[in-house]
C-alpha cells in the first residue's frame, strides 16, 4: 500500500465491511445446540403472546361469566376458574403482567446495582465501602423472607413489588458489577481516559461497560428467572400481584384444589398446571440461552 | 496466636455484627410504615382514646432507639410483642403474645427442614462426587439436565406434581400435612413425606450442582494433576488430596443450601398448610400483623445467619494452610 493513499480509517472500514454485526450473529446462532435453539423459540413465543395479548385473548383478563368452574368447551378452551373468569384469556394476559413486571424489575434492577457498582469500582474511596457493607448486610437476610417483610411495611401492590425486588436484586447486580469492574479500572486505557481529563460518565459508558457487557448480560438473564420465579411465589403465596390482574403465581393457588379431583377428570386437575408450567418453560428455556451465551463469550468449548 | 483461633474470632465477631444491624433493620420496619397504622389497625371505627392508648403501648412516643433495645431485651428473653390481629376498634384486646403463636410452629419448622435435609445432604453430596468423577457421560449428562430443570420449577409446581401424582392419582401419601402437638413421630414422618420430599428435591438439585462444579474446580487443580502423574490411584488422589482441601468448598455448599432450606420452608408449607414458622409468616403478612412479621423474619434471618457462619467456620478450622502453619 503507497504512502499517500493509506487512511486509517479506510483500513478500519475496509475491516468492518466484512461480516456485518448481524452476519456475525447469524454464523454464531446456526451453530448454537439444539438446546440453545429451543431457547430462543420459547422466548419469542412468549414475546409474541405478552405483547399481543389482548388480540389473542378470545375475553379479557377479569370478565366475569355465569358459570364458575365451567368445564373446557369451545366457549371456554380451558374452562373457567372459581368466579366465572375465562383460564384461557387470564393465561395469555398473565404472560403479560408476570414478564412484563419481571422484566421491569429486572432492569430497574440493573440500573440501580450497575450504577453503583461502577461507581464504587471506581472510586475505591469511602463510598465503596459504605457501600459494599450496606450490600453485604443487605445480603445477610434471604431474599424472600426480606421481600415479605417490606411488603407487609409497604402493602401489596405492583408497584411497591417492583420496588422491592429491584432493590433487593440490585444487591447482588451490585456485587458483580462491581467486582468484575475492578480488574478493568486498572487498566491503562482506563488511566489513559482518566487522565485526558474525561468524566466520571464517560469511563462508565465508554471504557469500562463495554468490557464487562459479557458477563452482564448473562446475568440479566439468571436475574431476570430468579425475579420472574420471586413474583411468581410470592403472588402465589397471595401477596404479589392482587387480583384481578391475571397473574401464573396467583392462578397456580386459585385453582390448586382441582388437583385432588385428578383420578375422576385429569383434564380439569390439570388447569392449576398449565400456569406453573409456564413459568417453569420460561425459565427453562432463558436458562439454556444464558448456558449458551455464556459458552459462547468466555470461549469454553466442550473439553 | 494461633492463627486458626484469631481468624474465627474474627468471623464470629463479623457474624455477630451482621445479627445486630439485620434485628436493628427488622425492628425499623415498623416505623417505615406509611401513615398512621395504629388507626389502620384498630379500622376506622376506633375512637380516638383508643388509638392513643394502642399508640402508647407500642411506644411511638418515645425515641426509636431506646424502643430498639427494650425490643431486643425482649426478644432475648423471649418477648415479642403482642400480635396486632385481634385487637378491635372497641378497644377489646383478644390479640396474643407472639411467642405463643411462633413456639409451637417452630418445632414443626424445625422438624420439616430436618427431614429434607437429612435425606437431602447425604444424596446431593453422593451424586454431586459421582457426576464430577464421571463427567460427561450419560449419566453426568442426565443428572444435569434433570438438576436444571428441576433449578428453573417454581417449589409449588415441584409440590403439585407430587400431590398429583402421589396424592391424588396414586394416594400414597396425604396432601394436607396438617400436624398438632399430639401427632407421634411415625405419623408425622407419614405426613410430612410429601413437603420433605419437595424441598428434598430442590435442594438436591441445587447442591449437587454445586458440589460437581466445586469438586470439578479441585480436580483441575496443579497438585491433583502431579499426584496423577506420580502414578497415585484414583482413590487415594480423592481421599489423601482432594478431600482435605475440599472440606470448606463443600461445607459452603451444604450450609447454603440449608439456608436456602428455610427460604423454601414457606412456600412449601403454604401449599401443605403445613402449620410452621412460614405459614404463619405469609398469613402475617396478608394481614401486616407487623409484631408477627417481625419475630419470623429474625428467625429465619438468624438461621441463615449462624449457617453461612457455620460454613465459613468449617471451612477456616478445615484449612490444611491454617492447620499447618509454616
Amino acid at each position: 500500500m503507497s504512502e499517500e493513499n493509506y487512511s486509517a480509517t479506510a483500513e478500519i472500514g475496509a475491516l468492518r465491511l466484512r461480516r456485518s454485526r448481524w452476519q456475525r450473529l447469524w454464523i454464531s446462532l446456526s451453530k448454537a445446540p439444539p438446546t440453545a435453539w429451543f431457547g430462543f423459540i420459547v422466548v419469542a413465543a412468549y414475546i409474541v403472546v405478552a405483547v399481543a395479548a389482548p388480540y389473542i385473548a378470545p375475553h379479557g383478563e377479569s370478565e366475569v361469566f355465569a358459570e364458575s368452574y365451567a368445564l373446557p368447551s369451545s366457549e371456554h378452551l380451558l374452562g373457567t376458574d372459581q368466579i366465572g373468569r375465562d383460564i384461557y384469556s387470564r393465561l395469555i394476559y398473565g404472560a403479560r403482567n408476570t414478564i412484563g413486571l419481571a422484566l421491569v424489575t429486572t432492569i430497574l434492577a440493573f440500573l440501580i446495582g450497575g450504577c453503583l457498582g461502577l461507581v464504587a469500582a471506581i472510586s475505591r474511596n469511602w463510598l465503596d465501602q459504605v457501600l459494599s457493607r450496606a450490600v453485604d448486610v443487605l445480603m445477610a437476610i434471604p431474599a424472600l423472607i426480606f421481600a415479605l417483610m417490606l411488603l407487609s411495611v409497604f402493602g401489596s401492590s405492583a408497584w411497591s413489588l417492583i420496588g422491592i425486588l429491584a432493590v433487593l436484586d440490585s444487591t447482588r447486580v451490585f456485587r458483580l458489577t462491581r467486582s468484575v469492574a475492578v480488574n478493568v479500572v486498572v487498566m491503562d486505557y482506563v488511566e489513559a481516559a482518566k487522565l485526558r481529563g474525561e468524566g466520571l460518565g464517560w469511563i462508565m459508558r465508554r471504557e469500562i461497560l463495554p468490557n464487562i457487557m459479557a458477563p452482564l448480560i448473562a446475568e440479566f438473564g439468571l436475574r431476570f428467572c430468579f425475579v420472574f420465579l420471586s413474583i411468581a411465589a410470592l403472588s402465589f403465596l397471595g401477596v404479589g400481584i392482587q387480583p384481578p390482574t391475571a397473574d401464573w403465581g396467583s392462578m397456580v393457588r386459585e385453582n390448586a384444589s382441582l388437583i385432588q379431583f385428578a383420578q375422576y377428570d385429569f383434564k380439569i386437575a390439570m388447569t392449576p398446571m398449565i400456569p406453573a408450567a409456564a413459568i417453569a418453560l420460561l425459565t427453562v428455556a432463558v436458562n439454556f440461552i444464558v448456558d449458551w451465551f455464556l459458552h459462547q463469550t468466555s470461549g469454553l468449548r466442550d473439553e | 496466636m494461633n492463627p486458626i483461633i484469631t481468624t474465627v474470632c474474627k468471623r464470629l465477631a463479623l457474624g455477630l455484627a451482621t445479627l445486630v444491624v439485620v434485628s436493628a433493620i427488622i425492628f425499623s420496619s415498623i416505623s417505615m410504615m406509611p401513615g398512621d397504622f395504629a388507626q389502620a389497625i384498630l379500622g376506622q371505627a376506633a375512637t380516638e382514646d383508643t388509638v392513643a392508648a394502642f399508640r402508647e403501648e407500642l411506644g411511638l412516643d418515645r425515641p426509636a432507639i431506646v424502643r430498639y433495645f427494650e425490643w431486643i431485651k425482649g426478644v432475648a428473653q423471649g418477648d415479642f410483642g403482642t400480635s396486632f390481629s385481634g385487637r378491635a376498634a372497641s378497644g377489646v384486646d383478644r390479640s396474643r403474645e407472639v411467642v405463643d403463636l411462633i413456639a409451637p410452629r417452630l418445632w414443626n419448622t424445625l422438624f420439616l427442614a430436618s427431614v429434607a435435609a437429612v435425606v437431602a445432604v447425604p444424596l446431593a453430596l453422593f451424586l454431586g462426587l459421582t457426576t464430577a468423577l464421571y463427567r460427561n457421560s450419560a449419566y453426568d449428562r442426565s443428572a444435569n439436565a434433570a438438576t436444571l430443570t428441576t433449578i428453573s420449577t417454581p417449589e409449588f409446581f415441584v409440590a403439585y406434581i407430587l400431590i398429583l401424582c402421589l396424592s391424588s392419582l396414586w394416594p400414597v401419601f396425604p396432601s394436607l400435612a396438617n400436624v398438632d402437638a399430639s401427632t407421634g413421630f411415625l405419623d408425622r414422618l407419614y405426613k410430612v413425606a410429601l413437603p420433605a420430599m419437595t424441598l428434598t428435591l430442590v435442594i438436591v438439585a441445587h447442591m449437587m450442582r454445586m458440589t460437581r462444579a466445586a469438586i470439578i474446580n479441585l480436580l483441575a487443580s496443579p497438585y491433583i494433576e502431579m499426584a496423577r502423574l506420580s502414578g497415585a490411584s484414583q482413590r487415594e488422589i480423592i481421599l489423601k488430596h482432594a478431600l482435605p482441601n475440599a472440606w470448606a468448598p463443600i461445607a459452603t455448599v451444604v450450609a447454603f443450601n440449608l439456608a436456602y432450606l428455610v427460604v423454601g420452608v414457606v412456600v412449601v408449607e403454604k401449599v401443605f398448610t403445613y402449620p410452621g414458622v412460614g405459614q404463619l409468616m405469609v398469613d402475617a403478612v396478608t394481614t401486616r400483623d407487623m409484631p408477627v412479621v417481625q419475630a419470623c423474619a429474625l428467625f429465619f434471618a438468624a438461621t441463615y445467619i449462624l449457617l453461612n457462619l457455620t460454613a465459613d467456620i468449617i471451612g477456616i478450622v478445615t484449612n490444611p494452610r491454617l492447620l499447618h502453619p509454616r
